[in-house]
């Protein structure tokens, strides 16, 4: 073993390793390394947060399609007896409408019936009052008897 | 490796034939660089001239790769530590992070005081040291053989494993231990660190059996963090120089002990950061 100044020159040169290594090499390393680690710990934490979120999401779709759901039956339900009470309303219009045809059909008719006895009457009067004269011929007082072919005319 | 020994044995035959011990002595020699006994700097040719430059000369090739292998640490983290990001990482930064958290963990379960510098000066020994010790898995004799052929050499002493000089892991276990003492002042005051020394385990009455105890028990740490770094390291380095001189059976020789060795090399760098960490934590706890 031969001891020297090597051991000088070892020591100066370990002395500025470390140095070199405490000043440029440890704390940038720490550095980088801290802040990825808080980078990963956001992460995974933003990750349990959206995934709470999206089960909070899942919940409320979930809600609202049986919401809407719900909805949309009342809806359908509400159209169909919406569908029927038009029907029944156009029924009755119907109906009524056919009795008031109906109706206006008989006024008619019984005017017509009216009108035709009454034409009647006045003819059968007449044909009456000239039977009455070509039997009676100049017995008869126009006049007179006219009163009498009226009564018998109007009782027709 | 031993067929570049006797290719060299061939090549030089007229001035010298290497031994196979002189083959391991040449490998086990420094490239040395300091002040002859006359007065002029220079490199030293042979171990004697090494040794008779005294304390102030420098194991050249040692200081170089261990500059080297701190400098490819510091600058290759320092790449992407400049890179690092929240962003997701890659390729070497991948890489760099899993060392980082490796470390960091380490010293968070035993360090549990407040330190800026425990953990950066953790890093630094574990890489630095497992480049060094990597260096022992470079086949033993390429690096010296392009270093002597570049200096035009056949003498050139070239060694490339940092960790087997005791300047180099001393070197570090020494600074260490500054630390501790830096710290244990620091921590507790000066009264209490030498209170630590001197009045436990025994209590007061016994200060010099507490002295006889505490104060080995504290030196021992740099020694023995050094040396265990160096002794299983140099160790190795011995073992492949020995499998080297195997002939034609070194080849399978030589996997198995660097298979072993891929195991031995970060583990002595892993043991040498948990003992800082745990001297710099005994250091800092408060009695």
């Amino acid at each position: 073993m031969n001891i020297n100044a090597t051991i000088l020159g070892q020591m100066i040169a370990f002395a500025f390793f470390v140095w070199f290594c405490m000043k440029y090499v440890w704390p940038p390393l720490t550095a980088a390394m801290a802040e990825r680690q808080k980078k990963i710990a956001d992460g995974l934490e933003a990750a349990e947060r959206a995934e709470k979120d999206l089960e909070l999401a899942q919940s409320r779709v979930a809600d609202q399609l049986k919401e809407a759901k719900s909805e949309a039956s009342g809806i359908i339900d509400q159209a169909n007896k919406r569908a029927t009470q038009i029907i029944d309303e156009a029924k009755e219009q119907a109906r009524e409408e056919g009795q008031r045809l109906i109706a206006g059909a008989q006024a008619e008719i019984e005017q017509e019936v009216n009108r035709a006895k009454e034409q009647l009457r006045a003819q059968v009067a007449s044909i009456a009052i000239a039977g009455a004269e070509k039997i009676l011929e100049a017995s008869i007082d126009e006049n007179a008897h006219a009163e009498l072919a009226e009564k018998l005319a109007s009782s027709l | 490796m031993a067929s570049e020994a006797s290719h060299e044995e061939a090549g030089h035959g007229e001035e010298h034939t290497q031994t196979q011990g002189e083959y391991i002595q040449h490998h086990l020699q420094f490239l040395t660089f300091g002040k002859h006994p006359d007065g002029n700097w220079g490199f030293a040719h042979t171990e004697e001239e090494a040794s008779e430059m005294g304390f102030w000369s420098f194991h050249v090739d040692m200081l170089g790769w261990s500059v080297a292998l701190g400098l490819l640490f510091v600058l290759s983290f320092k790449k992407a530590a400049d890179k690092a990001s929240a962003a997701v990482p890659t390729g070497f930064q991948n890489f760099v992070e899993w060392v980082y958290e490796f470390v960091d963990q380490n010293v968070k379960d035993t360090f549990h005081g407040k330190s800026e510098l425990i953990a950066p000066l953790a890093l630094t020994i574990f890489c630095w040291v497992i480049l060094m010790n990597t260096m022992d898995l470079v086949p033993v004799d390429i690096l010296p053989w392009l270093a002597q052929t570049l200096s035009g050499s056949h003498e050139t002493a070239f060694r490339v494993v940092p960790t087997t000089d005791p300047n180099i892991t001393l070197g570090m276990s020494i600074s260490i231990f500054f630390l501790i003492i830096f710290y244990s002042i620091k921590i507790k005051g000066f009264g209490g660190f030498l209170a630590e020394l001197a009045f436990q385990p025994f209590g007061k009455k016994m200060l010099p059996f507490n002295l006889l105890i505490e104060v080995p028990t504290l030196l021992a740490k740099p020694v023995s963090l050094g040396l265990r770094l160096y002794g299983n390291l140099y160790a190795g380095e011995l073992v492949f120089l020995l499998i080297a001189l195997f002939g034609a059976f070194q080849l399978p020789a030589h996997f198995v002990w660097a298979a072993f060795h891929l195991l031995v090399v970060p583990l002595q760098a892993f043991i040498f950061m948990m003992l800082t960490i745990v001297y710099l934590s005994q250091a800092c706890e408060d009695h």
